[in-house]
């Protein structure tokens, strides 16, 4: 029987694993990161950034302060009669207390922080209905400084291919050193404005070491990829081969008129976590396994 | 080279550093970011003191995550926030508040380079999203100011031991490791532009 009660409790476990557990595809990436670099400076950083997660693990502590505003994704069965987003919201408030999170979520203007990271829409529960008998729940903590390098443009259909690539090489270098690189990068193609930036978002829920199944996408996840990692910019902005641990693309479709772009930079701790209750009342943490 | 200092620090010790030195700390460090830079400014124009004393003190670019422990704070994470955020108003608060450190992350734009160089400050950076190491180095908490701002945006007075390993990325002399990666990238652009056809 899946009550609020399990999910309020599931939404706390879920956000204690992800805001102090990487997901294994961002640790190996970052592994091999340090195999790849031969200067001091990025070495450096790279060893305080694996020292940082085997520490945070073993404590059982949030690996960065910055445990961001919480960005729910919820696929829910049809006959699930339940308020799911109650159900999260008092789980967010919950686990902010318990794990700790840092109180994140302020007005917008007045920038009062109630000190539970709840306020109006936030946390913010994106739902879909779907046909199986469980209910997953994923969600993104994304900090602030990453996010507030992510950028979207309305790009006309003449600039084509050519337009995306620079618009996303722009983005990098634009955001320079400021997001925490190496960075992963979720870009969204196509739709419309707010559809584009959702993709982005969505794009960087994929597992890096998932190429998307576009065979045409996929080589343009690898070239950006490839290409962004001869910038430079390197870990912390320190210089070095790692910009980039990670390119993840979307798109849809859009108007003949139209080719938005739109790039969600995420920091190195690409924090993400998926719980899936079933209706037995058991729970699985598929991204946290093992 | 690599050093260990104690905070309040003189600007003749702050001299005698360089861009790619590695720097541990001791001594208390302060928290300060968007909010403490705002307030503190804004109450220096009224003649109002900020409720600690900046003079060659180390200001921390970082919104911890702190716990209550009975009736004292505990540290449980404290990485470094983006100091970009804070380029409009540090060379301000470097000219009227004289610190003699500031720590944070991504290096800060040339107006505070100017500023740094003129009253004999530095840049530490600390590894992004380090923040359990980064809390490893508060020996304790020695309370808070203007908690009224939110736990991020308060000022936290730590007290640090062994703090770092920080690198001095923006020294007293005009020096900034962040310009000579901008402008490695620079030559580096043309490479990733053949790479993506463009």
């Amino acid at each position: 029987m899946i009550s609020e009660e399990l999910i309020k409790e599931a939404t706390v476990e879920l956000l204690r694993k992800t805001v102090t557990r990487m997901p294994a595809d961002i640790v190996n990436e970052l592994k091999n990161a340090m195999k790849r670099e031969t200067e001091e400076a990025p070495r450096m950083q790279l060893k305080a950034i694996l020292d940082n997660l085997d520490l945070a693990e073993k404590t059982n502590t949030p690996l960065c302060q910055d445990t961001g505003v919480t960005i729910f994704y919820v696929s829910m069965p049809q006959c699930l009669k339940v308020d799911v987003e109650k159900a999260i919201v008092e789980g967010v408030r919950k686990a902010t207390k318990e794990v700790p999170l840092r109180p994140n979520a302020v007005h917008p203007l007045t920038r009062k922080n109630p000190g539970d990271n709840v306020g109006r829409k936030m946390p913010y529960v994106n739902f879909k209905i779907w046909d199986k008998d469980y209910l997953e729940i994923t969600v993104m903590t994304k900090g602030a400084g990453s996010e507030n390098m992510s950028q979207l443009a309305m790009l006309t259909p003449t600039q084509g291919v050519k337009g995306v690539k620079e618009f996303v090489l722009n983005t990098v270098l634009r955001a320079g050193s400021n997001p925490c690189p190496p960075t992963v990068l979720g870009v969204g193609i196509g739709g419309s404005s707010d559809i584009a930036a959702k993709l982005a978002k969505e794009a960087l829920l994929r597992a890096i070491d998932k190429p998307n199944d576009d065979p045409d996408i996929a080589k343009m996840e690898k070239d950006m990829k490839e290409a962004l990692n001869e910038l430079g910019i390197g870990v912390m902005g320190l210089g070095g081969k790692t910009t980039v641990l990670g390119v993840n693309i979307e798109y849809a479709f859009c108007h003949t008129a139209s080719l938005p772009v739109a790039v969600n930079v995420q920091c190195w701790a690409a924090r993400r976590g998926t719980v899936q209750i079933y209706p037995d009342g058991k729970t699985k943490y598929p991204v946290h396994e093992g | 080279m690599q050093t260990r200092l104690k905070t309040p620090i003189s600007e003749e010790e702050i001299r005698k550093l360089n861009v790619g030195d590695i720097v541990y700390l001791d001594g208390i460090i302060y928290t300060g970011r968007d909010e403490v830079h705002i307030h503190a400014l804004e109450k220096a124009e009224h003649g109002e003191k900020p409720p600690v004393e900046f003079n060659r003190a180390v200001l921390y670019h970082c919104g911890p995550i702190m716990k209550k422990a009975g009736e004292n704070w505990a540290i449980v994470a404290a990485g470094p926030t983006t100091s970009s955020r804070m380029n409009s108003l540090e060379p301000k608060f470097i000219e009227k508040f004289h610190p003699a450190a500031i720590i944070g992350k991504g290096g800060m734009s040339q107006p505070t380079i100017d500023a740094m160089a003129k009253h004999g400050a530095v840049y530490f950076a600390i590894t992004g999203g380090a923040a359990v190491l980064a809390a490893k180095g508060v020996k304790a908490v020695h309370g808070v100011h203007w908690f009224e701002l939110g736990m991020p945006e308060a000022i936290w007075v730590l007290e640090a031991e062994n703090f770092g390993p920080l690198v001095v990325a923006i020294d007293s002399h005009g020096k900034s490791l962040f310009a000579d990666v901008d402008a490695v990238v620079k030559k580096n652009v043309d490479k990733a532009k053949k790479i993506l056809g463009i």
